[in-house]
């Protein structure tokens, strides 16, 4: 055997270093239903909008400044002044927005198809995980241009740390360094973003992909391919993931970079959705701007909060909206996966979720008073309705569902 | 040496005690980490007394400060606010009309809030998020209440205070605004925030 040939330095590879196995596990060999649809795109979007996060987020580091004087004017500096500076930013800032919408269209697909069902709970608790982080990451991300809108919702987030109780007002204190939001609060919220939470955020999706390939990934019939094998041990009903599943990754890719960089050349601020007015005009810690809202991502979170009277309940109830996100492979008894082969309950439980949090999300961009409390207050109710209905509904037996085939459909 | 097995309760404590022993090393280590994150000298320095002159304050109108890095409000009161302020119509609409709960120094009259009824001092900081509110002196139906007594409406999530801050019933503030410490000099024509008056400390007692 020649010792220079490329196989050759493969093997010297292997006998130090688990890469062809590694390869195999996860991509050659990793078996995928071949009955994946639309709805399957989202989890492999979402590592695209990650990495376009990381770099564009890097590159930004290199002339922001994190300082109460220069916070601002960096950012309009890195807009006007730094060749290619409009685009890194406006990559970074739609790059947010994207990530919610790939990510909350991923989390809809595992509940249209159950992925979140025995064996996958972990990697469904993982995946809330990722979201949680994915919002505390936002959230600061949003405070760095320091505008009047990082500042105030910086001011208002943080102070939903008072309702702890007995501690409530020194924890407030101590999580802004000073009385007030300040450029304290600014260097840490910068160095939990550039460093703590990205760290936090690559080692979950790591894990949340390890624990993917473990169980493998589900499909629209909720069926287990691994059940049915031909003779060499593959599953019959299952493509190996690359190079099928690469390829229409990658297919996906494109039409989703289309959108994406038509929203930067076009739309980037996406009518004041994206990049919200007030945060043009820089952070005034003596005036708070006429109406205080997060960007639309968290707004249906934030409906719950104006529409609890009570402070500390409205906090308790906020955090719960996610909080029972976690819970939901024991809420859910049926073991049916696939909606298609779910009763009716569930089917229009779906929907009345699906459309609660949509109106959630319009209530909390609006003006806290009349219709939109109102509806706030029913539609959080339907919200959170549907797990206690979910868990009634599959614990006593009233689902009826459909019987499951033996192979995927086509 | 010898080449018996080790005696597994001598092993279960040593790991015992190396585990505590450790324990209370990572307690200890952690004490800078969270220190470093308290206000440093220059925060806490803007907690210093600040006097301000609010001898021609006019009935309605309102002087913006600055403690604690947090705005202060000088706001002047007319008569009518006053006498409104001390109605059974509009204390029927406070949570809290009496000042019970413990949101300003004890030497202020717990109806008026203040040291002086004609003016008013007070941290601007809505209760609920800490949203600053907007000032409504004018005693006329306003698109939030149609029967207002002049205060301040907070945009945020809608929360209502009189003119001497208290909280209206059915908002998500919980409490009244915050009264900062503060006294009269000089005649009443210079304003001390951050201080008590010189006979306070009788009046507290």
């Amino acid at each position: 055997m020649n010792r220079l040939n490329a196989s050759g330095l493969l093997q010297w590879v292997d006998d130090r270093f688990p890469l062809t196995s590694t390869w195999r596990y996860h991509m050659g060999e990793y078996y995928v239903a071949k009955n994946t649809n639309f709805w399957y795109y989202f989890g492999s979007l979402s590592i695209l909008v990650l990495i376009i996060q990381i770099v564009s987020g890097l590159w930004l580091t290199m002339y922001y400044q994190p300082s109460a004087e220069r916070a601002f004017s960096s950012i309009e500096f890195i807009m006007r002044d730094v060749d290619w500076g409009w685009l890194m930013r406006y990559l970074h800032t739609t790059g947010a927005s994207a990530f919610f919408i790939v990510v909350y269209l991923h989390m809809f697909r595992g509940l249209l198809y159950g992925s979140y069902k025995k064996p996958r709970e972990l990697l469904w608790i993982i995946g809330v995980l990722i979201y949680l982080v994915m919002m505390t990451e936002a959230f600061m991300g949003y405070v760095l241009p320091w505008g009047q809108m990082s500042y105030w919702a910086a001011q208002v987030i943080i102070a939903l740390a008072g309702v702890v109780p007995v501690v409530g007002e020194e924890l407030v204190i101590w999580l802004q360094g000073g009385f007030i939001v300040n450029e304290a609060t600014l260097g840490r919220l910068f160095a939990l973003h550039v460093v703590a939470l990205p760290l936090v955020l690559i080692a979950l999706v790591f894990v949340h992909i390890v624990a993917l390939h473990h169980v493998g990934s589900t499909n629209p019939d909720g069926v287990d391919i691994k059940k049915n094998k031909d003779a060499d041990g593959k599953p019959v009903d299952g493509v190996p993931f690359h190079p099928y599943f690469t390829v229409k990754d990658l297919f996906g890719y494109g039409v989703f970079l289309t959108l994406f960089v038509a929203v930067i050349f076009f739309a980037p601020e996406f009518g004041g959705y994206f990049i919200e007015r007030p945060n043009f005009q820089p952070a005034d810690p003596l005036q708070t701007p006429e109406a205080i809202h997060p960007v639309w991502y968290f707004t249906a979170w934030y409906a719950m909060l104006q529409s609890i009277p009570n402070e500390a309940l409205g906090v308790i109830v906020m955090l719960a909206g996610t909080v029972v996100l976690l819970f939901l492979p024991w809420l859910d008894r049926t073991e049916v996966k696939s909606i298609r082969y779910r009763g009716l309950g569930f089917k229009i439980g779906l929907a009345a979720l699906v459309i609660s949090f949509l109106i959630l999300t319009w209530v909390g961009m609006q003006d806290p008073e009349g219709l939109p409390i109102i509806l706030g207050r029913i539609f959080t109710a339907i919200y959170f309705g549907f797990f206690v209905f979910l868990w009634v509904y599959t614990y006593f037996g009233f689902e009826k569902t459909k019987p499951v085939p033996e192979r995927v459909t086509s | 040496m010898s080449n018996e097995a080790p005696d597994p309760s001598r092993r279960r404590f040593l790991t015992g005690a190396a585990t505590v022993v450790g324990g209370v090393g990572v307690v200890f280590a952690a004490v800078p980490f969270l220190g470093f994150l308290r206000p440093n000298v220059e925060a806490r320095a803007m907690g210093e007394p600040v006097e301000v002159d609010v001898g021609r304050i006019d009935p309605g109108q309102r002087l913006t400060f600055e403690w604690k890095g947090s705005p202060i409000w000088v706001i002047g009161r007319s008569d009518e606010h006053i006498e409104s302020l001390k109605s059974d119509e509009l204390r029927g609409r406070l949570r809290d009309p009496d000042s019970e709960r413990d949101q300003q120094p004890d030497y202020v009259d717990p109806q008026l809030r203040s040291v002086s009824p004609e003016v008013f001092v007070v941290i601007p900081i809505c209760t609920h998020l800490g949203c600053i509110p907007i000032f409504y002196p004018e005693m006329r139906a306003q698109s939030f209440d149609d029967d207002w007594r002049g205060g301040h409406f907070c945009a945020c999530h809608g929360s209502m205070f009189d003119m001497a801050g208290r909280v209206y019933r059915g908002v998500p503030a919980p409490t009244n605004l915050e009264i900062p410490p503060h006294r009269f000099a000089e005649d009443g024509a210079k304003l001390v925030i951050g201080e008590d008056p010189d006979d306070a400390e009788e009046g507290a007692a």
